[in-house]
């Protein structure tokens, strides 16, 4: 019969029916504005489309219109979860170009403060990947802890989150008899929290299940993608600029930096929770290593006098007024500097034409680097390890934006 | 189990006649009085903001003091829209969708310097401002603010709820409100 | 710092298939720097990259500069090898009226976002790219910002008073 066979569904033998989703940039399990066109088979990804800068600030041009100093809290604003890092990683671009010699006793206390920020953003992100996989008491537990790491960073600087912390050429201020007092509670309370932590998920039947073998990348793809910090060292790499190309005393310290295999999320999981240990470690050392000396290096020109001279001393006064002004001039020069982000090198490339601005300042954002190979590290798996697979790469959204 | 009782505060209920078996107040305070103990709010957390906003819902300030624990990252159950973070001009037409999605009656919370009017991003990409495309009922300063001014903006709108007339989201004016932003 | 015999070894490499190429090269700061001719620059990396006694196997970073005076764009590459921990940074200038290069995705699949931006930001053609399209600006903007030319606020704003900002 004629009739019936129009009636009857055409079937598509050669192509298969795929279903298009949209993963984003409000969705709620992607822990920032990422979107994602997936293209599905049932439940598996056959291909994916990404679209970032939904939060793209202009990171670079703002930096052109600013003098330095008043980079510092744009800086701020690229990894938020470890801001401290940035801030400091462009106060060491900005001396690497004004050739300051820095004090021993700053370079440990950047590296306390490194060191923290680091614990913060590691803790972040493996209390969400616990989330993501169903398992929200240890995001509760840890993020007390991170509560702690933020009163240390008032003490410190006044900010929370957003901190702004230190100047071109040291700290603001020492560090106070409380904030020491804080650190050693938090190096006290944290290691017994970290320890429960890794018992409710390190050996965890469901957890590992769940995350070995998901979203792997292998070492040659990782570098082929340029993945850096804790993505390919979980990968199997050991690249790591702290231990590589040292920066403010790094070398005095011992640690070790751990790898993974697979680079699958199990391994940034492991990798991130060791790493938080070797910080710890870094943190107690410095500690107890910290030399006496003055909390700033000598650069009137960036550093802000004390009130008291700027009300008595008429040098002090004008450098006050220069730098809040922003009228310093900086030697020309190109300068790139790189430290350990919470996420890999983050590096600064500054390019100054003898201004008070930068000519040209380009951030080597590692989330924007390495998530680009995200779309090749889902194909094939499940939409739930896709999302898995990117809280594991903590891309943080206003780094990857810029 | 008494200590426990002891300090569960329940909130006063509203001016009415009382007496053996019965209650009687004016509508709108009751459903004000349960409205604003149950917001579902939506959270729209792009950068900074939104860590803060993830503080604020971890147990060190416990945003479920307020009734707003329960988060709906569906926009047509959600009571309130609080936007964390810089909004881009590329986000702009997906925030504007996610308001229109809202179900009446909504509001809107600012969090933070970007979201309510650019913030230190005078930039070419960033938009000055969400009340540039949607109603916003109260901003929060702060870049980022801190979890306590988030809970402030938070108690700033449930006292919104609280003392919203009923019939608010039918009148002219609320009409020709949405108007100028081009909804409806 | 990178001692005189690795410099010498990197220019001669170059060299012995490259001749010429090379402008210039030297220190800027702590950082070897080469600058090279446009038209072979994916080779040069492909050969550096491939080679035994450079192994340039990782691209650090990739971006471009606008420099308004002389009416140009700089592509600049920073390479590594990791194994023995040695930079060099390479150096391309291309006409800021057409600016033009092959694309790097053949040697580096990192290149792809990189080169994506140089477009989005500068309007850097890259030749041969699978999918070149602006990356964080939003699609219908027709100017390239970070050029030096355009400024940096928003210039449909209409709310700033020139006066009360001083300007």
């Amino acid at each position: 019969m004629e009739a019936s066979a129009d009636i009857a569904p055409k079937v598509v033998k050669d192509e298969k029916q795929y279903s298009y989703l949209n993963l984003g940039p409000t969705h709620p399990a992607t822990h920032g504005i990422f979107q994602n066109v997936l293209k599905m088979d049932g439940e598996v990804i056959v291909d994916s489309t990404p679209t970032i800068g939904y939060i793209h600030r202009a990171f670079e041009k703002l930096a052109e219109h600013r003098p330095y100093n008043q980079i510092t809290p744009i800086t701020d604003r690229m990894n938020y979860c470890s801001s401290p890092i940035n801030n400091i990683g462009w106060h060491m671009t900005v001396e690497k170009l004004l050739g300051v010699e820095i004090p021993k006793r700053v370079q440990y206390l950047r590296v306390i403060v490194m060191e923290l920020a680091r614990i913060t953003d590691h803790l972040v992100c493996n209390a969400v990947i616990g989330v993501d996989t169903g398992a929200l008491t240890g995001f509760v537990y840890l993020f007390q802890q991170r509560e702690l790491v933020y009163e240390i960073y008032e003490e410190i600087c006044g900010a929370r989150l957003t901190t702004n912390m230190g100047r071109i050429g040291g700290f603001e201020r020492d560090f106070s008899p409380k904030a020491w007092e804080k650190i050693n509670r938090f190096l006290h309370e944290f290691s017994v929290v970290l320890k429960e932590f890794e018992n409710l998920l390190n050996r965890n039947r469901i957890f590992m299940d769940r995350t070995i073998g998901c979203g792997g990348i292998s070492a040659e793809r990782a570098l082929n993608y340029s993945f850096s910090g804790v993505n390919l060292r979980a990968a199997g790499v050991d690249y790591d600029v702290r231990a590589m190309n040292p920066y403010s005393s790094y070398e005095d310290f011992d640690f070790i930096i751990p790898v993974g295999t697979n680079g699958d999320v199990y391994d940034r999981f492991m990798v991130r929770q060791e790493e938080m240990w070797q910080s710890l470690s870094i943190i107690k050392q410095a500690m107890q290593k910290l030399p006496e000396g003055p909390f700033h290096a000598k650069v009137p020109e960036f550093y802000l006098p004390p009130k008291q001279e700027v009300y008595n001393n008429m040098e002090a006064l004008i450098y006050h007024f220069k730098i809040v002004m922003g009228e310093t001039d900086v030697p020309k020069g190109e300068v790139y500097h790189c430290v350990e982000g919470g996420n890999g090198e983050l590096g600064f490339y500054l390019i100054s034409d003898g201004g008070r601005q930068p000519f040209r300042l380009h951030l080597r954002r590692p989330c924007f680097i390495y998530y680009q190979a995200y779309s090749e590290m889902i194909k094939g798996s499940m939409l739930s390890d896709a999302i898995l697979t990117m809280s594991s790469m903590n891309v943080i959204a206003g780094e990857l934006d810029a | 189990m008494e200590a426990v009782s002891s300090q569960i505060s329940v909130s006063e209920k509203p001016d009415g006649l009382e007496g053996q078996g019965f209650f009687a107040t004016r509508l709108d305070k009751v459903v004000g009085l349960a409205r604003k103990n149950s917001i579902w709010p939506l959270p729209f957390a792009t950068s900074c903001c939104g860590i803060e906003f993830m503080a604020t819902m971890g147990a060190h300030y416990d945003l479920a003091r307020f009734g707003s624990e329960r988060l709906s990252f569906s926009p047509r159950q959600a009571d309130l829209l609080m936007v964390m973070g810089t909004i881009a001009k590329k986000m702009g037409p997906v925030l504007r969708q996610v308001y229109e999605q809202m179900a009446e009656p909504r509001w809107v919370l600012s969090v933070g310097a970007c979201a309510s009017s650019g913030g230190i991003f005078d930039t070419y990409s960033v938009l000055q401002g969400i009340d540039r495309i949607i109603p916003v009922d109260v901003y929060v300063p702060g870049c980022p603010p801190r979890p306590e001014q988030i809970i402030d903006g938070v108690m700033k709108i449930q006292y919104l709820v609280e003392n919203e007339s009923l019939r608010r989201r039918d009148s002219a004016e609320y009409k020709a409100m949405l108007n100028k932003y081009g909804i409806e | 710092m990178m001692e005189a015999a690795t410099q010498e070894k990197i220019t001669s490499v170059i060299n012995e298939k490259f001749e010429g190429e090379i402008i210039e090269a030297g220190m800027v700061k702590d950082f070897f720097t080469l600058i090279v001719k446009k038209e072979k620059i994916v080779d040069i990396i492909r050969h550096l990259y491939n080679h035994s006694e450079t192994k340039f196997q990782y691209l650090t970073t990739m971006f471009a500069v606008h420099y308004p005076d002389q009416n140009q764009i700089a592509m600049v590459y920073q390479l590594h090898n990791l194994a023995t921990n040695q930079r060099v940074r390479l150096k391309i200038f291309l006409p800021a009226d057409n600016p033009t290069t092959p694309t790097l995705t053949t040697v580096f699949s990192a290149a792809n976002w990189m080169e994506r931006e140089a477009y989005d930001f500068y309007g850097v053609i890259s030749e041969g790219h699978p999918n070149l399209k602006r990356i964080l600006n939003v699609e219908d903007m027709l100017i390239f910002p970070m050029r030096k030319e355009y400024p940096l606020e928003d210039q449909t704003r209409e709310d700033k008073n020139d006066l009360m900002f001083g300007r």
